[in-house]
């Protein structure tokens, strides 16, 4: 019996050797949760990137509407779940322009307060995962160092580590505690003695005291890194044009140089809050510190974004601080569970870490909202995806969406 | 601009036909277009020089109906669902909401969800939320280029955030509910 040969053509043909299709996640470590990116390559080369997301879906605008706004809130903090202080914010904030509630002085400043604590906390699992997915390991063990002390501050505040449903309609839960013991890894790195009692804003800013000069740090291991930039610089390139045509906001927003941030361009319930703070929005370009190789949109940018905006959170905290003894009223209006609604709409965006995360809420005389929408900020930066990464190479994929830093949970709801 | 004078350029533009309603009562004032003229609609928000509607904010669907019989003396809509378009203009820093009325089904067939035209060719980010409109409020975006459900599987029965979507008892072997 003799074999029969087919035509080489028609082999190839079958098993299509000149394209593949690769399957990325959702377990893969890079894609930042259970993200699932289907790509069709040419040897090294991506010609069509498809992301299938909803692996984490559990439809809690549905639950969000069967639950009063209070009861809510425990779901909105799992959404980003890296950042729940700040989504927490958001979801009471719209409650509030819905029922026309004014929440005191002292409430506001504690907001600011924690709001900004979240945001560096976030920003710095940003950083630390970003040099995972490039292949460095040490920024990451740095990050959550610091990010554990910051966590023991919040877990002295509210009693819980990452789903903080601290900050509700009216203020927040607690007063920030008058006495506290040092969180252990702040007195370990600072050779103090652990029992030692103070306030909380106390052991908040030997906190900050101690963090300011670890940028200096963070820059030399990554971002004045030779291999981090040649892994992120002129990669990923936005423009403006587009990251505004897909709706990005937040980071990858200001990365391609638009100059907007809703702590000062947004909604008066919410810029109120920073009324007579001082800030700096951080807005690429940057000229005096981006290397030779950056571009203005690429992935180098982004993440000089977010590093600018830790300093910027840093100051807040201490103006915020400052504010904090004097500031008048209490830490909250209380709020009924039984509060009507009223049958009336709003929408309000905040500026969480991750870019603006908005919150539509629909009354209907009920205590429970008709339709509670939550508008993710990561849901939109991820929908860039696909354009940004056809025509780079496999490897520079997690380089590009690590940059974007989303959030599965956020995005998928 | 405040949404007043935005609902007075727009009738100019397209007269009261298209231009349906404008609510300024509420907490953010909206401005009712018809389904049929969104996309001449949005361009013109979009890139007329005094409006710069640059960002499309947020795009989501509600389901106005009250399936409960005991509720529905309290319950003042008409049965409806609406799609709202959150814009605002990062150069003019104003915003604004319009809003579209659709049927919940399409000439009165229950099952058979309303089609309008989709806004993706004018912001990007439409693409991606009216799919998400489209599982789980289940409004079918006509000319839109990739019209499938985005969180939900494919091949799921449905729309959950209809209020008298009753959830399966059964997906593939896994028993609900």
């Amino acid at each position: 019996m003799s074999i029969q040969v087919e035509d080489p053509r028609l082999v190839e043909f079958d098993v299509r050797t000149d394209e593949m299709l690769v399957n990325m996640g959702p377990q893969h470590p890079s894609t930042h949760g259970v993200l699932r990116l289907l790509l069709r390559t040419d040897g090294e080369i991506v010609h069509e990137v498809t992301p299938h997301l909803g692996y984490l879906h559990r439809c809690a605008e549905k639950i969000g509407e069967n639950l009063a706004p209070p009861q809510w809130i425990p779901y909105t903090d799992r959404m980003d779940y890296l950042a729940g202080m700040n989504m927490n914010l958001g979801f009471s904030l719209a409650v509030e322009k819905l029922i026309g509630m004014e929440v005191p002085e002292k409430a506001m400043t504690l907001r600011v307060i924690i709001a900004e604590l979240g945001r560096i906390a976030s920003h710095l699992v940003a950083m630390g995962t970003y040099g995972l997915d490039l292949g460095t390991f040490s920024p990451f063990l740095y990050a959550f160092r610091e990010r554990e002390i910051i966590l023991d501050l919040f877990e002295e505040a509210c009693g819980a580590r990452l789903t903080y449903s601290y900050l509700t309609i009216g203020g927040a839960t607690h007063d920030l505690p008058n006495q506290v013991e040092l969180p252990p890894g702040l007195a370990s790195v600072t050779k103090r003695n652990p029992r030692e009692k103070m306030r909380w804003v106390d052991a908040l800013l030997t906190f900050l005291e101690w963090i300011e000069p670890r940028i200096k740090e963070y820059h030399t291991l990554l971002t004045r890194n030779s291999i981090f930039i040649k892994r992120t610089a002129g990669l990923g390139i936005m423009s403006d044009e587009m990251a505004m045509d897909y709706g990005c906001t937040g980071p990858v927003l200001r990365g391609s140089g638009v100059d907007y941030d809703l702590r000062r361009d947004g909604e008066p319930i919410y810029t109120r809050m920073y009324e007579g703070y001082n800030f700096d929005v951080p807005v690429a370009p940057f000229p005096n510190a981006a290397p030779p190789e950056a571009v203005l949109g690429d992935n180098w940018c982004r993440f000089f974004v977010r590093m600018m905006e830790v300093v910027q959170s840093i100051s807040l905290i201490r103006q915020g601080i400052e504010k904090y003894d004097s500031a008048e009223g209490e830490y909250r209006v209380p709020y009924k569970m039984s509060t009507k609604l009223p049958k009336d709409e709003c929408y309000l965006e905040t500026e969480c870490p991750r870019g603006a995360m908005g919150f539509y809420v629909v009354g209907n005389g009920n205590a429970e909202p008709f339709r509670a929408r939550a508008k993710s900020s990561s849901f939109c930066n991820l929908a860039v995806t696909a354009p940004l990464c056809e025509g780079f190479l496999l490897a520079d994929i997690p380089a590009i969406v690590g940059s974007l830093d989303v959030v599965m949970g956020e995005i998928d709801r | 601009m405040t949404v007043e004078e935005i609902h007075q350029l727009l009738i100019e533009e397209f007269g009261e036909d298209k231009i349906t309603g404008i609510n300024t009562e509420a907490i953010d004032a909206w401005i009712e277009v018809a389904a049929d003229a969104i996309v001449e609609v949005s361009n013109f928000l979009k890139h007329d020089e005094r409006l710069k509607f640059e960002h499309l904010n947020n795009l989501c669907g509600a389901d106005y109906c009250e399936p409960d019989l005991k509720k529905q003396k309290k319950f003042d809509h008409e049965p409806h669902v609406e799609v709202v378009y959150h814009l605002s203009s990062y150069s003019l820093k104003h915003r604004c909401v319009v809003k579209v009325k659709l049927p919940r089904w399409q000439d009165d067939t229950e099952g058979e969800i309303p089609e309008m035209p989709s806004v993706a060719a004018v912001w990007r980010a439409a693409d991606w939320h009216e799919r998400e409109c489209y599982d789980l409020v289940g409004v079918r975006f006509t000319e839109h280029p990739n019209l499938r459900r985005i969180l939900c599987p494919e091949d799921w029965v449905g729309h959950a955030l209809r209020k008298d979507y009753e959830f399966p008892l059964e997906y593939h072997g896994i028993r609900g509910k």
